[in-house]
């Protein structure tokens, strides 16, 4: 029979002051979860009278143990797990001393379920690393340490079981905690507890053992209900996920959600991290009455100062300590689905309470979780661990995981199946487009051009200002229009007040101000439509990077060669007035010098021609380049 | 009056809040399924916590097997009442038409056709395609691997072998066409927390969790309550006065109550606290065959 030991009904106590520890059991198979997590429980008299009369009766009939208790088959709850003698899922068990409430998740020890450790380690303050006395470190046993590792807990305890059958080696374990602490020395542990336990007999399990005088350190069970769990939630940058807009009728817009961490009170000053916008908190609001703070892992209800566009997903934070918002970053991702990764597949990410479509642009390596080595890697299968990029399909608001677990770490859900596919952790953003791969396009831009019966192409004026340009373009594309060619304009005041309006007229700006044109264009021609470009666009450079941006004959540089002095007599914004006052700088044609094109694929604007006469020759100019149908009766709509 | 809350409790309170939240915003038909128990006074409790100041954002639907207490079914009214939310209540009545009954049927027949097959049609029924429950996975050894957002087949099937892993507080919320889930805001939850909570938060419950003096017969070791005359006596049977509470509440003909003098909430869990046996001890349905719970899930059963 097992040992006896002191049965208190009374152990439990109505208040702890120590916080729950969540824990979990990890280890080789056969190392002895199940039976240390069995002798807790028993220990702590929370096996009750009827469960240990199923339990010996379960004993006789599945045990490992002879005669005695098995007390892994406390534990081990599905049927298939209790006939093969391993445990096949993560099961959670509740202890509860007179120190410490403890929320214990057994995770499986069999290769194959690794993904079901990495589960109960994602959740957990500490873990509990299962060591054979007899065998030492294995294999699971180093990939268990790093999974534990990258979940990003800090404070691990190798329990060295089955010391009794070494005799109670002192050396023994002495070399095991030494092996385990070279190995953990590429890991991110801050504290490593080895205790030599016996979990069958009861050794170093509640009370020190006789059996082991030379080990000084704690039982485990003390160990666990006195260590400081870091709970520094409070302390870090305030982050609240909104979960749901709470509108019971028209005069309140809250937002339920809980305090990832950090603290609020009312009045302090918050931002919406995808938008930016500004708020103040006004109320926290609970059933109990208003709070007058609210600190990391309280679920409240919040209304703003202000009439914010707020919706679920969106992550409220300290404006001067914001987390990252990008659609590009790099992440750790532990694979937990028989379908393998796809690169470039779109999967769901769930990341707090925002799920959105995002895709792996990169994979850069696979970990080696035994040897924390890199390998080369084209895919991840079932409970590898690789290192990837990935691009979201609109900005995301994030923390490095190490930073911050709620809001570091994902999901990733397959489309078809809606199985988890995998679990991630943002190790950092990536703010440089070079690191993305371009995604391939599975409609390709003739596909668009064929349903639209005419090519995409982008018509681009450059002159000075007043030479007419954009009174040209706009007759053309209006004729266009009615002649059903699906085009747009894009015209460069317009720009300026809303994509580039954070640029100025300096040199670098006006270079700056034409990439960006160039790139929109470009995805405008991939959209299939014909695009109408009227900048002044001085320099030749510029010009010649937005060509070199597109296929072949897309780019069709129209040149609008109005003279000077004509733009000047002209004026029609009153700019060349200006200009020559001094009160405009950089203005072209005045104190900054004008390129003409080289070879323009057309020139307007010359010998008096109207701006009727210029749009005819262009459309001319598109057929005969079968870019559109020719259109007969166009000159005669357009002689203004 | 309020007691304070210890800070494990407030941390299972916002998680169970969490837990309903997601529900709610992630679902297009949720539904509360309300059993009357201790676990579901604590699930109402909490569910208004997380919505306050709105309603809770979904319907209590009860699944009756026509065979509860009473004061059960007087209690469910009254509550579903003071928190102003919809009461659907279903019972199977194909199951009614077969006769089917704890007394002829015996436990495990009934359960299943009455609350198994009867929470089907339910759920069919009013189309939802999440229902959340009050077990716990301390309750039994099955329950310990169940997942908080625990996937469903159209057929209303549960696979413990292909369980989606659960990590952090992401939970993968999708489902196809049919498909449902089930989810368990109390699943960290321990008995004692729950009775903890109840007194630190003066929560409501049914009375037959005091001791009171009530009619009783003993039969095949369990003290049965005598509810309504439809509990034929076995010869030699005389219903006597005891003053007994229930440490769970099923079908009263399938429902073993204690012996108890605790009248009062702080004694009765001061009784629990030295109980040596667990809550399930008194359901005669778990005591067919050990694995049994998690048969009754595979098939559909809470």
């Amino acid at each position: 029979m097992f040992d006896a030991v002191q049965i208190n009904p009374h152990s439990r106590l109505m208040t702890q002051a120590r916080p729950t520890l969540r824990l979990l059991t990890c280890g080789s198979v056969d190392d002895g979860k199940s039976t240390l997590i069995g002798r807790l429980l028993y220990e702590q008299s929370l096996i009750l009278d009827d469960q240990l009369a199923a339990l010996e009766r379960d004993s006789r009939k599945h045990g490992t143990d002879g005669a005695n208790i098995d007390f892994a088959l406390l534990v081990d709850g599905l049927e298939a797990e209790r006939e093969q003698g391993i445990t096949i899922d993560v099961a959670y068990r509740y202890v509860s001393t007179a120190k410490r409430s403890f929320i214990i998740a057994d995770t499986p020890g069999h290769e194959q379920y690794t993904r079901n450790m990495a589960t109960g380690a994602s959740g957990a303050d500490l873990a509990v690393l299962l060591v054979d006395a007899r065998k030492g470190l294995l294999t699971q046993t180093c990939r268990h340490a790093a999974i534990v590792s990258l979940t990003g807990i800090r404070q691990v305890v190798l329990a060295v079981n089955k010391i009794d059958l070494t005799g109670f080696d002192e050396a023994g374990f002495a070399k095991i905690a030494a092996d385990f602490r070279r190995f953990a020395d590429a890991l991110d542990f801050k504290t490593i507890a080895p205790i030599p336990i016996s979990a069958r007999h009861g050794d170093n399990i509640s009370s020190k053992s006789a059996n082991t005088p030379w080990y000084r350190g704690p039982a485990l069970l003390d160990y666990l209900e006195t260590i400081d769990v870091v709970e520094d939630g409070a302390t870090r940058p305030l982050r609240f996920a909104v979960q749901w807009v709470n509108r019971p009728h028209l005069d309140f817009r809250g937002f339920s959600g809980t305090v990832a961490s950090g603290t609020l009170r009312p009045g302090d000053e918050i931002a919406v991290a995808g938008s930016g916008r500004l708020s103040r908190v006004a109320r926290i609001v609970t059933k109990d009455g208003d709070l007058r703070g609210a600190t990391a892992g309280d679920a409240v209800t919040l209304t703003l100062a202000d009439e914010l566009d707020i919706a679920r997903g969106d992550i409220l934070c300290d404006p001067k300590n914001r987390p990252e918002v990008s659609d590009q970053f790099a992440a750790h991702l532990i694979w937990m689905s028989d379908g393998k990764l796809l690169p470039g597949r779109s999967y769901l990410m769930k990341a707090g309470t925002r799920t959105v479509p995002v895709s792996v642009t990169e994979l850069k390596y696979r970990v080696d979780v035994n040897t924390l080595g890199e390998l080369a890697a084209k895919t991840l299968s079932l409970n590898e661990v690789g290192f990837c990029n990935l691009a979201t399909t609109t900005p995301i608001a994030f923390d490095p995981y190490k930073e911050n677990h709620t809001t570091g770490a994902f999901i990733l859900i397959d489309r078809v199946t809606n199985a988890t596919a995998a679990a991630g952790l943002i190790a950092f953003g990536l703010r440089r487009a070079t690191n993305i791969h371009l995604q391939g396009l599975a409609v390709a831009k003739q596909d668009r051009a064929r349903i639209k019966h005419h090519q995409p192409a982008v018509l681009w004026f450059t002159g000075l200002s007043g030479s007419g340009k954009s009174t040209i373009a706009n007759l053309v594309e209006s004729g266009l229009y009615a002649h059903g060619v699906h085009t747009i304009m894009l015209d460069g005041d317009n720009v300026r007040h809303g994509l580039n309006k954070d640029l100025g007229f300096s040199e670098a700006d006006r270079v700056e101000n034409i990439r960006r044109i160039g790139e929109v264009a470009k995805l405008m021609t991939q959209a299939g439509l014909i695009v109408l470009c009227s900048f002044i666009s001085p320099f030749r450079a510029e010009r010649r990077m937005v060509r070199e941006l597109l296929d072949g004959h897309e780019f069709i540089e129209i040149f609008v060669a109005t003279p000077l002095e004509d733009c000047i007599a002209r004026d029609p914004k009153g700019l060349y007035k200006k200009a020559m006052a001094g009160e405009i700088k950089n203005f072209t044609g005045i104190d900054q010098n004008y390129e003409p094109p080289e070879a323009p694929e057309l020139i307007v604007g010359l010998d008096n021609q109207t701006a009727g006469q210029a749009a005819a020759q262009i459309v001319a100019l598109l057929a005969t380049r079968g870019l559109i149908d020719h259109i007969d009766d166009l000159a005669a709509d357009w002689s203004i | 009056m309020k007691n304070p809350v210890s800070p494990h409790l407030r941390r299972l309170e916002s998680e169970a809040m969490f837990i309903m939240r997601e529900m709610a915003a992630e679902f297009q038909r949720p539904a509360m399924l309300y059993s009357i128990g201790k676990d579901s006074s604590a699930m109402l409790h909490l569910a208004q916590k997380a919505f306050f100041p709105s309603k809770p954002p979904f319907p209590l639907l009860h699944v009756d097997t026509t065979w509860k207490f009473r004061e059960m079914i007087a209690f469910r009214d009254q509550a579903a009442k003071n928190a102003g939310m919809e009461l659907l209540v279903h019972i199977n009545k194909d199951g009614l038409k077969r006769g089917i009954s704890p007394v002829a049927s015996g436990s495990s027949l009934h359960t299943r056709v009455m609350k198994t097959e009867g929470l089907r049609q339910a759920l069919d029924l009013w189309h939802f395609d999440a229902a959340f429950g009050g077990a716990r996975r301390d309750e039994e050894k099955s329950r310990a691997k169940e997942r908080i957002f625990s996937h469903r087949s159209a057929a209303h099937a549960w696979d413990p072998r292909n369980q989606r892993p659960e990590l952090w507080q992401l939970y993968n919320t999708r489902i196809k066409q049919g498909e449902s889930m089930r989810v368990f805001p109390l699943s960290n939850w321990t008995e004692l927390d729950v009775w903890d909570y109840i007194l630190a938060e003066d929560i409501p419950v049914v009375p037959l969790y005091l001791a009171k003096e009530r009619p009783v017969v003993e039969r095949d070791g369990a003290l049965i309550m005598v509810d309504d005359e439809r509990l034929p006596l076995r010869p030699g049977e005389v219903p006597r006065t005891e003053r007994i509470r229930f440490r769970t509440l099923g079908c009263y003909p399938l429902t073993g109550a204690i012996r108890s003098q605790a009248a009062t909430l702080p004694a009765m869990i001061a009784e629990m606290r030295a109980s040596r046996t667990s809550e399930r001890e008194g359901r005669l349905i778990d005591h067919d065959e050990s694995g049994s719970m998690e048969k009754k899930k595979r098939e559909g059963y809470f």
